[in-house]
């Protein structure tokens, strides 16, 4: 019941947003996402109490005619991203707050058709409904990206970022339908239930069990974005508004961490065993690449993207470095919180982007400089968020980015002192970028700059103290997920290899 | 049967609006009407025994596909006719446009059900002649004429393969009636060679009239040239029809013993057909065209349901009520996006892709309800194209033919692209100073095949439990 009115709640607001017109579209849509986080809360304390509770689930017959149902519920796994879409909507929304957007109606009930999206990703418990929920995310997102987005060749970006992830999901529906075909719930009958999937899936043989890997991995690739398939995203994020910008970064691109861990490895751990080692490496040269042309950027934004691509490389890796013989629940608790701390930092770095651009009007870092002398509050809290994206321990970046390595390491020594270069490298480019921002002597640029607006003020304080807080007690997000984590490794070691 | 008196009767009224002076009254009549036949075909429903369905000896059986399948024509039909309203406000010409239409639109309803290969003759010219006369229904255009001079050439030719084939295969079975054509297929160990020359040469008259390629150079002319609403009612009504009657033939009984000899040929044409129509289709500047090559590509995709009709002989239910589903799923879509090529191109008719240039911003709700039908066009959820589109794939799959699945999903993709140029178009672009308006009709139909395309995306049950019934008439004989 929950589960269905946090799916309901965006819809209909983003419904009702339609018939508003002026400014006051804004107020309503954040205080859709402010309940829509209260309701979120209310999910984890009835998950903390009784995880089996009635509450959570509903499922109830959809498309009979292909054993499709209407199946959402939250558990240990999709709470913390429920969380973490709820908790940054409301800061995307406000973070718009003091800008002038043209149609903000339309703009603002787009945003929350994507909330409903991505939280119907992270609860559908059935094979078609996930399918349809991860592509109703992509159409609001590509229209805020063409609409609102800056830059003259933005069609053809948008354009180049839809059709590169349709032909990701195109493949995973090939690769769900073909798992499904291997469904049998009685009388030849087929399910998209996870659970007849996960079956059908771990009953299939190598070849086939390996299509499937691919169709699926692929179309979670292109969304993270793992090397080679990475060349839409820079792009995309420096053309779209900033606000799409956080809404890709932020949450998108978790549907595809996520969809790696509930759908991929389940479903074809032969698969993974064989073609394992050879997506580790591939996340591996992602995190270095990206970490390699993050450094020489130029533009901040393009710098934060390139970031962006490193750090979601260490958790793809982190999920996929398993084996049917070994299977690190550390890796995976380190991945899941991992995925919360980077959506709260790059929301947070992009803003800092967005602030700079707006006063400046530049992102340029050699334009910039001595911002610190000028607003010595924004430094702090620039930097706190800065380091919580460097991973320093008592930061929430430090607790995800070390089980995570921890979990590597177990897979392949070599491997993880690769991706370990992620906390090196990361640490350069970071501090290079905050050095070039801030701290120097205040030029023409960045005399004026000012100091922080209270809306300004209240975001960054806000992913600040979710930076500190969950750095140093990151206990209440690991221990609701453990459970879940333990039931889903099982599922992954076939009873019989 | 009842459809088919109904529209009958209607058109032969329209006959008389000239000389009895009815002229402004023809259409709110022609709606009733139309409304009428859609109620009769809806009230068969649940009556299909047999015996009741068999009309004329055996020639026609109005049996369960017959009642799916006409009432997703007729309700087309229906929304047409709001589509269509200026077509039959020249008071000149009103009497014999509606007539025309009305009898080509019997055609298409004989060719849902005819259990005679005469009386698949017959449907097919039935429909075809009026469609010749409508295609040069604008008198002054030169592009008309020449779109309906082309499709009466290549028409009558088709005819006379598709005429040719039937003679072939009655000489080799000695029966126009299907039920003993599938026997004596499913009989006679050695068929004759010009058995097999008859089943091609019925192929490339039925192929032809549903423009898959190599037969579909006609297509974008005659698609282009035509009247507006004579080139929706092409790529709906006739379309569905077409294909209702291939399905009869070939995903049955009827021809399903012999399918590993017409299998290959219909593999090949589909592959044909979907690469050629969505590639040329990129490179169209007219959006009529563009839709014209695009609605080559949707027939490929319904091709492929009919290759995976028959797995082993037994009719894959999927593929039967894919064809119903995505027949419909495409009516809707095209009606819709017919209806903003009027609103749009207005009096010059000039519906170049500049010319939906910030309609976003001039109209915002054509351009919505643009948008929606590109969606459903190109297949992407929740519209009801995606799931005709995932019905047939399904069947593919199951029918053991992965590759044209997947040469179908790289179609698709290029699909997006020359779809989605409209939409970019709309939205990104810098509008001009003319404004677009629509009539308070055109604004109500758009609404309603907006509703019709989400709904039927979100519960595609709807439809696909009705089309469900269809298969009653699709099991095998034993």
């Amino acid at each position: 019941m929950i589960t269905a009115s946090l799916i309901g709640l965006p819809l209909v607001f983003g419904l009702l947003l339609l018939f508003v017109k002026g400014e006051g579209a804004k107020r309503i849509a954040l205080v859709a996402s402010l309940l829509e986080l209260a309701l979120a809360g209310f999910a984890y304390f009835t998950l903390y109490n009784d995880p089996s509770s009635d509450l959570l689930a509903t499922s109830v017959p959809w498309i009979t005619s292909i054993g499709a149902d209407f199946h959402v519920s939250i558990d240990g796994i999709s709470i913390l991203l429920v969380l973490l879409t709820s908790f940054l909507v409301p800061i995307i929304i406000l973070s718009g707050f003091e800008k002038k957007t043209e149609n903000p109606a339309l703009f603002h009930a787009l945003i929350l058709f994507m909330q409903m999206a991505l939280i119907g990703v992270f609860t559908s418990r059935d094979a078609f409904l996930f399918y349809i929920f991860w592509e109703l995310a992509l159409i609001p997102i590509w229209f805020i990206c063409l609409i609102w987005g800056t830059g003259e060749n933005r069609g053809t970006i948008t354009f180049k970022f839809f059709v590169y992830t349709l032909f990701g999901s195109l493949l995973m529906l090939a690769a769900l339908i073909f798992v499904y075909l291997h469904t049998d719930v009685g009388n030849g009958l087929h399910s998209f239930d996870i659970l007849a999937m996960y079956k059908a899936g771990q009953s299939l043989d190598l070849t086939q069990q390996s299509f499937v890997f691919w169709g699926l991995f692929l179309a979670f690739a292109i969304k993270m974005p793992v090397f080679p398939f990475h060349t839409w995203q820079p792009d995309t994020y420096v053309s779209a508004p900033t606000q799409g910008t956080m809404l890709l970064s932020g949450i998108m691109l978790k549907m595809g961490t996520y969809g790696l861990l509930i759908w991929l490895l389940p479903m074809t751990p032969l698969a993974l065993d064989r073609w394992g080692m050879t997506v580790v490496v591939l996340s591996v040269i992602s995190i270095i690449y990206a970490s390699c042309m993050a450094l020489v950027q130029k533009d901040y934004k393009r710098l934060i993207a390139y970031s962006s691509i490193a750090h979601v490389g260490l958790i793809a890796a982190g999920i996929l470095a398993n084996t049917t013989s070994h299977i690190s629940v550390e890796g995976i608790s380190g991945a899941l919180l991992q995925m919360l701390s980077h959506g709260i930092n790059v929301v947070g770095l992009f803003f800092i982007a967005d602030i700079l651009m707006n006063r400046t009007g530049t992102r340029d870092l050699d334009k910039l400089g001595g911002i610190r002398n000028v607003s010595p509050q924004f430094a702090v809290l620039f930097l706190i968020v800065l380091l919580g994206s460097v991973a320093l321990p008592l930061t929430n970046g430090f607790v995800g980015e070390f089980l995570l390595l921890n979990g590597v390491y177990q897979y392949n020594t070599t491997l993880a002192v690769f991706a370990g270069l992620t906390v090196i490298l990361g640490a350069v480019y970071m501090l290079r970028s905050y050095q070039s921002i801030m701290l120097g002597e205040s030029n023409a640029v960045t005399s004026s700059f000012g100091a922080l607006t209270s809306n300004e003020k209240t975001i960054l304080v806000l992913i600040c103290a979710a930076v500190l807080i969950f750095g140093v007690f990151p206990k209440p997000l690991l221990s609701i997920a453990q459970q879940d984590i333990e039931i889903l490794v099982k599922t992954i070691v076939p009873i019989n290899p | 049967m009842k459809p088919v008196l109904i529209l009958s009767g209607l058109g032969l009224l329209a006959l008389f609006a000239e000389m009895f002076r009815f002229r402004r009254a023809l259409y709110p009549l022609l709606l009733i009407g139309v409304a009428g036949a859609v109620a009769s075909a809806v009230s068969y429903i649940g009556f299909d025994d047999g015996e009741m369905s068999e009309y004329i000896k055996t020639m026609i059986s109005f049996d369960a596909f017959a009642i799916v399948a006409s009432t997703i024509m007729l309700v087309t039909l229906l929304l047409w006719f709001v589509l269509a309203r200026d077509f039959f406000s020249d008071e000149n010409n009103v009497a014999d446009h509606s007539a025309l239409v009305l009898f080509a639109v019997v055609g298409a309803i004989l060719l849902t059900c005819y259990k005679n290969m005469t009386m698949l003759f017959l449907g097919i010219e039935i429909l075809s002649i009026p469609l010749y006369v409508l295609a040069g229904s604008k008198k002054t255009s030169l592009s008309s004429n020449e779109s309906a001079f082309k499709y009466f050439l290549m028409g009558s030719f088709a005819s006379g393969f598709l005429l040719f084939g039937i003679t072939l295969i009655y000489g080799a079975t000695g029966s126009f009636d299907l039920g003993e054509i599938g026997a004596a297929v499913s009989n006679k160990t050695v068929l004759p060679g010009y058995f097999f020359a008859g089943i091609v040469m019925l192929l490339v008259g039925l192929l032809f009239k549903v423009s898959i390629a190599p037969f579909h150079f006609w297509a974008p002319d005659v698609y282009d040239g035509a009247p507006t609403p004579v080139t929706a009612l092409m790529s709906t009504v006739v379309k569905t029809a077409a294909f209702a009657a291939i399905v009869r033939l070939f995903v049955s009984p009827v021809f399903g013993g012999v399918s590993d000899f017409w299998l290959p040929i219909l593999g090949v044409c589909t592959a044909l057909t979907l690469v050629i129509g969505n590639v040329t289709a990129v490179v169209q500047t007219s959006v009529k065209r563009m839709l014209a090559y695009s609605s080559v590509a949707h027939a490929g995709f319904l091709l492929m349901a009919v290759a995976s009709g028959s797995v082993m002989a037994i009719v894959n239910p999927f593929a039967v009520k894919g064809v119903l589903f995505y027949a419909a799923a495409y009516s809707a879509a095209s009606i819709a996006a017919f209806t903003v090529l009027l609103i749009v191109g207005g009096k010059s008719g000039d519906v170049s892709i500049d010319r939906f240039n910030g309609l976003g911003k001039k109209n915002p709700l054509v351009a919505v309800v643009m948008t929606i039908a590109l969606l459903s066009l190109a297949g992407i959820p929740p519209t009801s194209g995606f799931f005709g589109k995932y019905y047939i794939l399904t069947a593919a799959f199951q029918g053991g033919h992965v590759w044209l699945a997947i040469i179908g999903i790289l179609g698709s993709l290029v699909g997006v692209y020359y779809y989605f140029r409209v939409i970019i178009a709309m939205f990104f672009r810098d509008a001009n100073e003319e404004t677009v308006t629509a009539t308070s009709e055109h604004q109500g139909l758009l609404f309603v095949t907006a509703v019709i395309i989400i709904v039927l995306g979100l519960l595609p049950d709807l439809l696909f439990n009705f089309c469900d019934m269809a298969m009653v008439a699709m099991q095998p004989v034993q």
